[in-house]
């Protein structure tokens, strides 16, 4: 199920603005990997650019080469819906659609595709809350608005809901920012169980967390505001976090920097 | 292989390939085309229409077309994000056939009479086959009525508006504001009618000898009972604009309140204040209803908006429409022209001037 | 928050007089005032000592009072229109020897005063229903476009000018509506009636003027730039957030616009299309240009007909005596009644929705 990505080179523009410069990295299938950093060095942008989520922001535009499974995700040809689908994200605040129940959030994904029998519906809705640990705490109230949930709640309904369409690879943006301790370790704990599915990509700031989640650990940086970010460093977790081989990095690590 | 794909194999949802294809855009235009020779070979060759209705039935064509072939080569969902585009794009395109009409309309008909005479004289005298006559008496009216509906309409209003943000309280606010907002909804026709009742049956006789007499300022009033709503609501939202620190500061020095909303809240309000201002004034000046229903309309000019009939320029656009003579049409569309040109100059006056406007 | 203490210097109770006196008695030395307020004929701008007495009719007073009666001049307003055009419309309709409410035709001003609004009422209602099914749908579309299609360079300016349409004044629209839109509008119902004249709304023979179709199309134009821009400015408040979601799922843009950006607006546009029935139902001038004035109830769109309250004020109102007055009065507090309901829902919705959109930021 789970594919590889693949990065070479990737910069990333707005208009005449620079923002990340010249990524390259590859993440192995059924893996996490943290992408870390301080504020405004391109972390962001460089997850939504895997699934072609920059896009939405006006003369966003890409340099370089990144596959998913040695496909171009950015070949002309490529329909750009196909690889959202392959690709799903999860955002740093949870964005349950307000109108729908938490049934049809979680289905929202299926039902795009054209699925309409219930029974399909109900069994694809059911296994995955059940996969974002959340199937006992809603299975009573489906119908439910999603939004009346808690904040950790909607963000595992959200994962429910990017799941349920069965994606290749799962991108997080920063997806604990926005909730308590309590909430994030669950989360946590639910990245464990789904890398056994997906790979999964997460962006975030608490160092502790990338440390506990991930298996493998990029760095980014920028030299100074207006300059492109970069990818400092890119290794396996326990080295970056014990032994990191640049400077900036220990920096970071360390807290004397960001 | 998940539950889901074994009962439902047609469905892919995360296809193994990502790429597909596109639909050309010669292939598109090639429908269109395609679709318009369709069209016009049923059409006029079955004899059921004329062009307009080969178009229409073109478009039919182009739409069944464009879904059959994107759905072919770009798949279902692709092809139905294509339809709606295209029929977005099109309610554009046909909303803004009849605006560019009137637009074409105003200006190539209504130049006919852009003369001096036709600003500088009246209708006074004016018969069936006189080709003369013109709107000096009904843009005198106008100035006026709206003039002196401004000047009733605007003090009354900000002052309303003060009281509903800066001292209004309960019950007695709420049940204000629930009225200002029932008068934004009173037709333009019935606010003639009150005025109509109250001012020209009943209180006029008193002051001309039991007669009741139509007046330009009974026009007034009548704006004056439509323009209020608007300025009301339009100050009201600008002065809760206004940060309340910027009226705390004041409080604080000891400034006192009705000199801190004269001095300090209002100055900082007033480009939205005029803004709202000049809209109702614009919606007031193109009123028709009211003035026909108590100004009376005339012929002649008359500069006393208190004693005797008078026209307005919107009241001269519908007397002139409804003249059998075969010059009035031409009178019509040129009155209908300065009435528009005036009303759209204040209009984006107001607009600029609002999008300048740092509160906002 | 008091008033400055009047200068009267017999106001023993605070001010300078009592800073002072404490000053002179204090002998030479330094004194809290400058010493040209030693007269104590100016407070310190502190204010000084004690508190200063609220005046009672000061300029506070007065402007409160101003105001205040400015908002009651609202409430005065509305009470009046309710009395005066009740108290005439009272006496002609106990003069009416048919139903008011059923009869179709219009004759108040004879010696037996017959009248009724049916006629009217139905008019009215049957051409602002049909403006609206015209008008809704491209308003909705052009509200799309201007908040989800169109690039920023060419979304402003248009909307810019779809707001300057609902500023033309109406009896332009009712000109333009009968001497150049009838043309086309003839052609097309000779057209309807020629292969669709089994459907009775397309029916019978002639003439095909001045017809509530060529009235309804003229108000659905008017109504078109009010509903357009209330809904874009919906539309426009979607949150990225949920426009975003749908998007990563992998959904198209028409499909990310079906799931997270209509029905957060439904609400919004609902009030935007009642607004615009309210502006319909209260419709003159364009109407009595353009309707064929014909006292029935009928459902054929294209033939020569068709009448409303509004039109019939202003088209009857010249030869009316009292009691003709007070008929056209009559029916002129109906048509208020009925744009009075629209229009509180309207806002009921708008307000709702306000709240609950700022309480959840």
């Amino acid at each position: 199920m789970a594919k590889r990505i693949e990065a070479s080179n990737v910069s990333s523009y707005y208009g005449s603005f620079k923002a990340i410069d010249s990524i390259s990295m590859t993440v192995e299938p059924k893996t996490i990997t943290a992408l870390i950093g301080p504020s405004g060095c391109g972390k962001s942008t460089f997850l939504r650019s895997i699934n072609r989520m920059h896009e939405v922001l006006p003369n966003a535009r890409i340099e370089g080469r990144l596959t998913i499974d040695d496909q171009n995700i950015y070949d002309p040809d490529v329909d750009v819906t196909a690889v959202r689908r392959m690709i799903g994200m999860v955002f740093q605040r949870p964005n349950p659609f307000p109108t729908m129940s938490i049934y049809e959030n979680v289905i929202a994904g299926l039902k795009l595709n054209g699925v309409r029998k219930k029974s399909l519906l109900d069994d694809a809705a059911e296994k995955s809350l059940k996969s974002a640990n959340l199937w006992d705490e809603v299975k009573d109230r489906l119908a439910r608005p999603g939004a009346g949930l808690s904040g950790g709640q909607q963000q595992r309904l959200c994962i429910a809901r990017t799941i349920a369409v069965q994606p290749q690879v799962v991108l997080m943006d920063e997806p604990c920012s926005a909730l308590d301790p309590i909430s994030t370790l669950a989360i946590e704990d639910l990245m464990f169980k789904l890398k056994d599915q997906f790979t999964i990509i997460i962006v975030t700031h608490n160092m502790q967390q990338a440390a506990r989640v991930s298996d493998k650990t990029g760095f980014f940086s920028i030299d100074k505001t207006g300059e492109p970010g970069r990818l400092i460093e890119y290794d396996d977790t326990q080295k970056i976090f014990s032994n990191p081989a640049e400077k900036k990095t220990e920096d970071y690590i360390t807290g004397r920097f960001g | 292989m998940s539950l889901l794909e074994r009962e439902n194999p047609g469905v892919i949802m995360t296809p193994d390939n990502i790429r597909s294809k596109k639909l050309p855009w010669v292939i598109n235009l090639g429908i269109a085309v395609g679709a318009l020779v369709l069209a016009a070979a049923v059409v006029l060759g079955l004899g059921i229409g004329n062009w307009v209705l080969v178009i229409v039935v073109g478009i039919v064509f182009y739409l069944a077309g464009l879904f059959a072939a994107a759905s072919r080569v770009e798949g279902r969902r692709s092809a139905r994000n294509r339809l709606w585009q295209t029929l977005i794009y099109g309610a554009c395109i046909l909303a803004i056939l009849p605006l560019a009409s009137v637009v074409w309309t105003l200006v190539s008909k209504g130049a006919a009479r852009l003369d001096g005479d036709f600003f500088g004289s009246s209708m006074n005298n004016i018969g069936a086959r006189d080709p003369n006559g013109g709107a000096y008496h009904a843009i005198i009216g106008t100035l006026e009525q709206v003039g002196i509906a401004t000047l009733m309409a605007v003090p009354l209003g900000v002052l309303g508006a003060i009281y509903l943000v800066e001292y209004g309280r309960g019950k007695f606010a709420l049940t204000v504001r629930f009225f200002v907002d029932v008068m934004t909804g009173i037709p333009s026709i019935v606010a003639g009618l009150f005025i109509l009742a109250f001012w020209v049956l009943i209180v006029s006789p008193w002051f001309n000898n039991g007669t009741p007499r139509f007046s330009g300022f009974a026009a007034s009033l009548a704006l004056t009972v439509l323009m209020l709503p608007t300025i009301v609501r339009s100050t009201e939202e600008m002065l809760r604009l206004v940060p309340g620190p910027l009226r705390e500061g004041a409080y604080a020095l000891g400034v006192p309140q009705w000199k801190t909303i004269v001095k300090v809240v209002l100055p900082t309000a007033l480009p939205g204040i005029v803004t709202g201002v000049m809209l109702a004034v614009a919606r007031a000046a193109g009123e028709t209803a009211p003035v026909l229903l108590v100004a009376g309309g005339a012929a002649a000019i008359n500069f006393d908006p208190f004693a005797g009939n008078q026209s307005s320029l919107a009241l001269y656009v519908y007397g002139q429409a409804g003249d059998a003579s075969r010059y009035a049409p031409d009178r019509a569309w040129t009155a209908a022209l300065t009435l528009v040109t005036l009303v759209l100059i204040l209009t984006i006056a107001a607009k600029l001037l609002a999008r300048r406007n740092r509160l906002t | 928050m008091g008033d400055y203490p009047s200068r009267s210097a017999s106001t023993g109770a605070g001010g300078s007089s009592v800073t002072a006196r404490h000053a002179r008695s204090a002998g030479g030395g330094i004194s809290p005032i400058p010493p040209d307020d030693l007269d104590g004929s100016r407070p310190p701008l502190g204010g000084g000592g004690a508190l200063p007495r609220k005046a009672r009719f000061s300029m506070e007073t007065g402007f409160r009072a101003l105001s205040t009666a400015a908002g009651a001049m609202v409430l005065v307003i509305i009470v009046a229109i309710a009395i005066f055009l009740i108290s005439k419309a009272v006496p002609a309709l106990q003069a009416n020897t048919e139903n008011f409410l059923t009869y179709k035709a219009w004759f108040p001003n004879d010696a037996e005063p017959k009248f009724g609004i049916a006629a009217l009422a139905f008019g009215t209602v049957l051409t602002s229903v049909i403006a609206l099914i015209v008008a809704v749908p491209v308003a909705l579309g052009i509200a799309l476009f201007l908040s989800h299609y169109a690039p920023k360079r060419l979304a402003n300016p248009l909307g810019f000018i779809i707001d300057l349409l609902a500023a033309v004044p109406s009896v332009v629209f009712g000109l333009w509506g009968r001497d150049v839109f009838r043309v086309p509008v003839e052609d097309f119902s000779v057209w309807l009636n020629k292969y669709f004249s089994w459907l009775p709304i397309f029916g019978g023979d002639g003439p095909f003027g001045r017809s509530i179709l060529l009235g309804s199309l003229v108000l659905a134009i008017m109504v078109l730039p009010i509903v357009t821009s209330l809904s874009r400015e919906v539309f426009q408040q979607t949150p990225l957030m949920n426009e975003e979601a749908a998007l990563a799922l992998g959904a198209t843009k028409w499909e990310m616009i079906r799931t997270a950006v209509v029905p957060y607006g439904k609400p919004g546009v609902i009030a935007a299309v009642m607004l615009g029935l309210g502006r319909a139902l209260g419709e003159t001038i364009a109407l009595a240009l353009t309707l064929g004035i014909v006292f029935n109830i009928s459902f054929n769109l294209i033939e020569s007909g068709g009448n409303s309250i509004a039109a019939n004020i202003a088209n009857t109102f010249g030869e009316a005596n009292a009691t003709g007055r007070g008929a056209l009065i009559a029916s002129g507090l109906v048509l208020f009644a009925i744009t009075l309901v629209v229009n509180m829902a309207a806002r009921a919705i708008i307000y709702r929705r306000r709240e609950f959109r700022d309480s959840a930021a």
